[in-house]
């Protein structure tokens, strides 16, 4: 039971929408495989399901993972998990991983939007979210989308190549989707709708993240940034690049595997000491 | 004499046609779609055809609801507010509390014993509490939404819901659902806490007797007794209570022409009606 001894740790973020699973070789710090994949109604089984299928890429047999660590809301419907995490402290270990001058976390999901802000230690010392309403959070899009009949995946890029931005005034995601439906018998081109849907939601998260102070390196996190018209929007709104980058939507999972090989490091260390008074 | 009174909601636009004697001559309705202008025209239509009338022999247009500057044809224009107030006091004098339950807004609605609104609330930025909460729970369960109340109503275990957003409480329903939870318990509950939503926005005005409900919700049958329940006293719902608004319309396009005639025949200038508020 030691990570030292090569063996795997994976981490689990059991999502609103979508399950990250990666899997993390403490010997040589490397994280050789993750995957995606939709959460449905049978968590336990979305978590089985992602830890097969990176065991699979990595080429590993399942039972080389000796420790699963879960994080997100469905952490605790993970059977085989040895542990679970906030999604609160993985995504700020994560973001930290991932870029190491990150101060704030913005961390968009599916249902989710959390803005977190961290010293510089790591340590989680502010944080606010959001899970009561659509209207800031990735469904918001999801309904938006709907409305216009594009699938989700080229609603970023497609925003991108917007001139004149249509302001979304509804709050609320299902009364947007009203709005782009009215947008588009208007003669208002799709993409100008897009990119005002995620100026609209970028205005919602930004207010978030201003209650936790807006300084410093800001990673974005969460399935929000495979969507590049949603980065674009975000950054113009908050005035600074964003550190974004492929492995940020697995940001929770890789916090959740970087805290269990801690803990775990704790517990050796704990077994050491009992063992010389012994 | 005929008036017409034409209310442009987000989900349906309901036209109604009254005689001198306020007596309704035919309604219309339809869904409102993408095109506004066009639905408030057909809505119209359809009551005049059902009436066998001409446009010509209409002699005021009330328009009211979230569309009534579309309503193009229309004399005047006023707030959903007062017609769903004049419509539910003209059908139940007593009423003193309005709950209007539609697509995507919900109002309380508090009048005096002369039938002028002193008060009002609403919920307009977000669809929980609105039929398109409904909405959302009968597709989700491909349930049709004329059905939900009565299916509703066979529940004797209603479930809690406890997200307010409706977004997230179509993913609910599916987490209920995939638990083998029964149809009758989770709309039951869906119900439910639109009936608590609804009493709490109607607290904000004043819960006075007698009640009235108004709007395309109040056609639900599982609603109305949700909400008896919750407010602990009956409530008054009228076979035309989706027709409130309109009807309120006709009513006032019927004291203004009225006034204009009498103004005529006295040879006084034009007599004009202000918007109550």
């Amino acid at each position: 039971m030691k990570p030292s001894d090569g063996t795997f740790i994976a981490g689990v973020d059991l999502g609103t929408r979508m399950t990250k699973c990666i899997l993390y070789d403490p010997g040589t710090d490397t994280f050789p495989a993750r995957s995606t994949d939709y959460s449905g109604h049978n968590l336990a089984l979305a978590a089985e399901k992602g830890l097969a299928e990176v065991s699979r890429l990595a080429g590993i047999d399942p039972g080389e993972i000796f420790y699963v660590a879960s994080t997100g809301y469905g952490r605790y419907q993970a059977p085989m998990r040895q542990t679970q995490i906030t999604d609160i402290s993985c995504h700020a270990m994560g973001a930290r991983h991932l870029f190491p001058g990150t101060t704030t976390v913005l961390d968009v999901g599916a249902q989710n939007t959390k803005a977190i802000r961290i010293e510089e230690n790591g340590r989680v010392v502010k944080f606010r979210m959001n899970d009561k309403c659509a209207s800031g959070a990735g469904r918001f899009l999801e309904r938006v989308s709907k409305g216009l009949e594009i699938e989700l995946e080229e609603v970023g890029e497609l925003s991108l190549r917007s001139k004149d931005p249509q302001p979304i005034s509804s709050i609320c995601a299902v009364l947007a989707e009203s709005e782009v439906i009215n947008l588009v018998t208007a003669g208002h081109p799709l993409e100008d709708i897009l990119m005002g849907a995620h100026m609209s939601i970028s205005d919602r998260i930004v207010a978030m993240l201003r209650q936790i102070g807006v300084d410093g390196e800001t990673s974005l996190t969460g399935g929000i940034t495979r969507n590049a018209g949603m980065v674009k929007a975000l950054e113009t709104k908050i005035g600074k690049p964003l550190n974004v980058s492929e492995d940020s939507e697995f940001a929770g999972a890789i916090g959740a595997c970087l805290l269990a090989r801690r803990r775990l490091r704790k517990l050796e260390e704990r077994m050491a000491l009992n063992n010389q008074k012994n | 004499m005929l008036v017409a009174g034409v209310d442009v909601g987000s989900t349906q636009t309901k036209a109604v046609i009254l005689n001198e004697n306020s007596e309704i001559v035919s309604r219309g309705i339809l869904n409102t779609g993408a095109n506004v202008v066009k639905a408030a025209e057909k809505a119209f239509q359809a009551a005049r055809s059902a009436a066998g009338v001409e446009e010509w022999e209409i002699t005021s247009i009330a328009g009211t609801g979230y569309g009534r500057y579309k309503v193009h044809f229309g004399d005047i224009q006023i707030t959903e507010i007062s017609c769903h107030a004049r419509g539910a006091s003209f059908c139940f004098p007593g009423t003193r509390t309005i709950l209007d339950i539609g697509g995507q807004d919900t109002k309380g609605i508090h009048i005096n014993e002369k039938g002028e609104v002193v008060d009002f609330c609403m919920n307009d930025k977000c669809a929980a509490g609105t039929g398109r909460f409904l909405a959302a729970a009968a597709d989700v369960m491909s349930i049709p939404l004329d059905d939900l109340g009565g299916v509703a109503l066979q529940s004797d275990n209603p479930l809690r819901i406890t997200n307010v957003c409706t977004v997230f409480v179509e993913t609910e329903i599916m987490n209920h659902l995939s638990r083998g939870k029964k149809g009758e318990d989770i709309l039951s509950g869906v119900h439910q806490s639109i009936a608590g939503r609804s009493v709490s926005l109607l607290r904000r005005v004043g819960i006075v007797p007698e009640i009235t409900f108004t709007g395309g919700v109040s056609k639900n049958i599982g609603m109305v007794k949700a909400l008896e329940e919750k407010l602990g006293s009956t409530i008054n719902v009228s076979d035309d209570s989706q027709y409130m608004g309109a009807l309120g319309a006709a009513i006032f396009a019927l004291e203004r022409a009225k006034a204009r005639h009498d103004g005529q025949e006295a040879g006084a200038p034009e007599a004009t009606i202000k918007e109550r508020k």
